[in-house]
């Protein structure tokens, strides 16, 4: 009956909204924000997709999910056969359906779009992929016989954990290797629980545990192994998926006073180490009256946030561009005003002041002016001379963007980088400049998405595959 | 989850531990440290490498009770487990022909400059070893680093045993008996490596002095070890935990590390009030220096 509708009359269903929080409750608490749509909800979302036969969505996705395909299988509500479609391209959908920036993604070029409000694609792969696990529908694939090769995977991020996934489908013998002592990368330590629960992402690595899928944490390679020592043990190919780990700070007068973190430090304490839970755990964490947070990025809005619920009474966003040239997705700056985040836009810090025991009580700003278009096609900020005034502090979170941490190029004779120290690999295979050494994920890019990371995962997978098959096991 | 094999106090607040990790052992150099965690809740805490069985895999660390992670795990007993060990992490020591080298152990500090110690005899350099304590009581390894300098001299604050003085007085005097020292290795308390640091510029002799910033990663990840040496700012973890002392600005690791003061206090009051863990009586009696 649902498909008999006319593509009009399916237009002018309006699009679900997500259940969600109230701001003023949740601003307090770090469980998550919005709560999932209803089964009732997806089955009318789902009715809005119009299946075009041209597939705008499938080509905004950056992994190809088969976007009406998964839909339509909602409407058939065979929800868990949905969840397997979409992991069919993409190995994390509870994960991606949180966090993608959608709205320049998928949604962001859906037919629907163009006259009402897209179809809530990341809200449905949510959805299907939440019933698949909470009602324990998670099937393990099948896993090909022991091909007898092994593979040592450097990093346990979206794309460390996506090549594991599909290597270790295919009969290959697989280890990951995690500095930290938990799996998921910025999953874990980075974004925070109200935001992707850690559960979810514990879930995924059990499932990967599974199927057969080795973990050796709190293993830092390039100081434990180097890579080439991982060849010596008689592992046959290697991944490195280690991110874009090293927090950039300023270089400003007074950086170093206590009550400045980087938001690595600051979100690592909290979520990683889980100090938000209060005194549950022994990682001791400062809480601020007055939170300014740097930056303009998710990273940022996730510290703020963060500050917020540790009980700021006002915790601010302070960013040198105007909202329009703000990186975060635009759903978590909306979280964040309805929260109570105070934002000082166009605004630049240019020293911290300090008080006689050293911790940090003041910064100065500077107001700012979008002047021409600067290489990456954003207006540069240009200061307002005299517009300077001082901001009372007493935590301050710099979120300004991280650079790549040269642990393992530094040990990795051969293995090129580009100038910014980010490994450089063939974007067809993501094979390096090493033999049988693939990369992905932000240590190739710098700083990007979840998804951006598991689909280089994925095409490093494949290429792994094809080298472990036609050129070690011959 | 890695074995502890023992763990035994060597005075009421001093402790050691070997842990059996074979992997890193077979890795790890002298000047490098490890990060331990003891259970699913726990902080992870920065330890100096003390020692290196390298045929049993073992791993010496040399603790003292200064806070509740220390304080618990004084309760692992031989044959249990902590949660982690992960290492080895930092830069290793430089090891060179200096020719007349010294090093510089107070208090817990005595612990790692000993296998630094041996790394620096190793390479032909003559090796005077001074290690001091508050007193008598809380002095250790007088054998292991007797068996290894060609000249060790020991010192008490309150002259209970050795020397009466600090270390930075030996050093001093030994310099001005003529002994021409051509480097020295420098790690205890702040406030000791500062004073090291400070007679060694007067007498132009390079000093290395190790660093014991906060840290949680201890991978370059969070820059919550900076510290500052020659106006720059870096990474303790990565780029350290050696730094040339005469640069170092020690005013600003003081600082630093007193951060978490308030919670650090009300974490151990917690700890000591909780009749269940347990602690020995020793560690009860635990209390803070004011
Ligand atoms: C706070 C924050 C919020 C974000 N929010 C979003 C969002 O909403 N949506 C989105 O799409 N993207 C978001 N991102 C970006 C996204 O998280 C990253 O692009 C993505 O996680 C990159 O994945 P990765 O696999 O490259 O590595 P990472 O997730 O960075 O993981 C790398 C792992 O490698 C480990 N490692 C590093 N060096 C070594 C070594 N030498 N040996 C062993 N292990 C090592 C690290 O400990 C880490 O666990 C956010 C990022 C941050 C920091
Ligand atoms: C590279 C390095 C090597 C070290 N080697 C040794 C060693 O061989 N033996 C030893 O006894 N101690 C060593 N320390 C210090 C040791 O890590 C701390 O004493 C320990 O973390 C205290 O934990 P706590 O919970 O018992 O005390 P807390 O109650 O947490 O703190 C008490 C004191 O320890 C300091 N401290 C707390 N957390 C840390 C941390 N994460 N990193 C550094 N200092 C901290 C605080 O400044 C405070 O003064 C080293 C530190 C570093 C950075
Ligand atoms: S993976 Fe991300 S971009 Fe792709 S369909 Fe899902 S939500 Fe959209
Ligand atoms: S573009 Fe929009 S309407 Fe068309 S198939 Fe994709 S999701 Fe459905
Ligand atoms: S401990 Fe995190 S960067 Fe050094």
């Amino acid at each position: 009956m649902i498909k008999k509708l006319k593509p009009k009359e399916r237009m002018k269903i309006p699009r679900a909204i997500m259940p969600e929080q109230d701001p003023q409750v949740r601003n307090r608490n770090f469980d998550e924000v919005p709560c999932g749509l209803t089964e009732e909800q997806a089955l009318t979302e789902a009715m809005r997709c119009l299946d075009c036969p041209k597939q705008p969505c499938v080509a905004g996705c950056p992994v190809e999910v088969d976007i009406p395909g998964f839909i339509n299988l909602i409407l058939e509500k065979d929800f868990a056969g949905a969840a397997r479609r979409i992991k069919a391209t993409n190995s994390l959908p509870a994960i991606c359906g949180r966090v993608c920036p959608q709205e320049e993604q998928c949604e962001q070029v859906c037919i629907v779009g163009k006259k009402h409000k897209p179809v809530a694609i990341g809200h449905l792969e949510r959805f299907v992929a939440d019933y698949e696990r909470d009602n324990d529908l998670v099937q393990l694939p099948e896993i090909a016989p022991p091909t007898g090769l092994k593979v040592a995977i450097v990093g346990s991020g979206p794309s460390g954990l996506t090549v594991a996934g599909d290597l270790v489908k295919l009969g290959h013998d697989v280890t990951i290797f995690e500095a930290l002592h938990k799996p998921g990368g910025v999953l874990v330590y980075g974004i925070p629980e109200f935001r992707l629960p850690k559960a979810i992402v514990q879930a995924e690595c059990d499932v990967l545990a599974q199927m057969g899928v080795k973990f050796q944490n709190s293993t830092v390679i390039g100081k434990l192994d180097t890579v080439d020592e991982l060849f010596e043990q008689g592992f046959d190919a290697v991944f490195i998926g280690t991110g874009a780990g090293l927090p950039n700070f300023m270089g400003i007068e007074g950086e170093n006073l206590i009550g400045i973190y980087s938001a690595n430090e600051y979100l690592t304490r909290s979520n990683l180490m889980g100090a938000f839970k209060g005194e549950e755990t022994d990682t001791p964490i400062i809480h601020g009256n007055n939170v300014a947070v740097l930056g303009g990025g998710n990273t940022a809005m996730d510290s703020v946030r963060t500050g917020l619920r540790l009980g700021a009474e006002n915790a601010y966003i302070v960013y040198r561009r105007s909202e329009v040239e703000m990186p975060a997705r635009i759903e978590e700056i909306h979280h964040a005003k309805a929260e109570g985040i105070q934002f000082h836009l166009l605004t630049n810090p240019i020293r911290f002041i300090g008080d006689e025991n050293g911790k940090v009580k003041a910064m100065e700003l500077i107001k700012m002016e979008l002047g021409e278009p600067d290489a990456s096609g954003r207006r540069r900020p240009v200061p307002i001379e005299g517009s300077n005034y001082i901001m009372e502090v007493d935590l301050v979170v710099v979120a300004i963007g991280n650079s790549s941490n040269p642990l393992v190029q530094a040990t990795t004779p051969g293995l090129d980088t580009n100038k910014w120290g980010n490994i450089t690999v063939n974007e067809e295979t993501m094979e390096t400049s090493r033999k049988g050494v693939y990369a992905g994920g932000d240590i190739v890019t710098g700083g990007a998405t979840v998804i951006l990371a598991a689909g280089a995962g994925k095409v490093a997978a494949r290429a792994m595959h094809k080298y472990l098959m036609e050129e070690i096991k011959k | 989850m890695p074995k502890v094999i023992e763990n035994q106090p060597l005075s009421d607040m001093i402790w050691k531990m070997k842990v059996e990790v074979p992997r890193l052992v077979t890795k790890a150099k002298a000047g490098q440290f490890v990060i331990i965690r003891v259970n699913e809740t726990g902080e992870r805490v920065p330890m100096s490498i003390a020692g290196l069985d390298r045929d049993a895999g073992l791993l010496t660390v040399i603790y003292q009770v200064v806070g509740k992670t220390s304080a618990l795990m004084t309760t692992i007993e031989a044959g249990g487990e902590i949660s982690d060990c992960v290492g080895p992490l930092g830069l290793p020591t430089h090891v060179k022909k200096w020719g007349t080298a010294c090093v510089v152990g107070g208090g817990i500090g005595i612990a790692p400059i000993y296998p630094i110690s041996q790394a620096w005899k190793e390479v032909g350099n003559k090796v005077h070893a001074i290690i001091g304590s508050r007193n008598k009581d809380l002095l250790f390894y007088e054998e292991e680093h007797r068996a290894v300098a060609d000249e060790l001299h020991i010192c008490t604050d309150d002259g209970s045993y050795g020397h009466h003085g600090f270390v930075s007085d030996v050093l001093k005097n030994l310099i001005d008996s003529g002994e021409k020292i051509d480097m020295v290795m420098a790690i205890g308390p702040v406030p000791m490596m500062r004073v090291v640091a400070n007679l060694t510029k007067e007498y132009d002799v390079p000093t290395w002095v190790s660093l014991n910033p906060l840290m949680i990663d201890g991978t370059g990840m969070c820059g919550g070890c900076r510290v500052s040496v020659g106006g720059e700012t870096k990474f303790a973890c990565v780029e350290g935990p050696d730094f040339d002392g005469h640069k170092v600005d020690f005013d600003l690791l003081v600082s630093r590390l007193s951060a978490y003061r308030d919670q650090e206090r009300t974490a151990m009051k917690k700890l000591l009030e909780n009749p269940k863990c347990q602690l020995t009586k020793a560690v009860r009696a635990f209390k803070y220096p004011n």
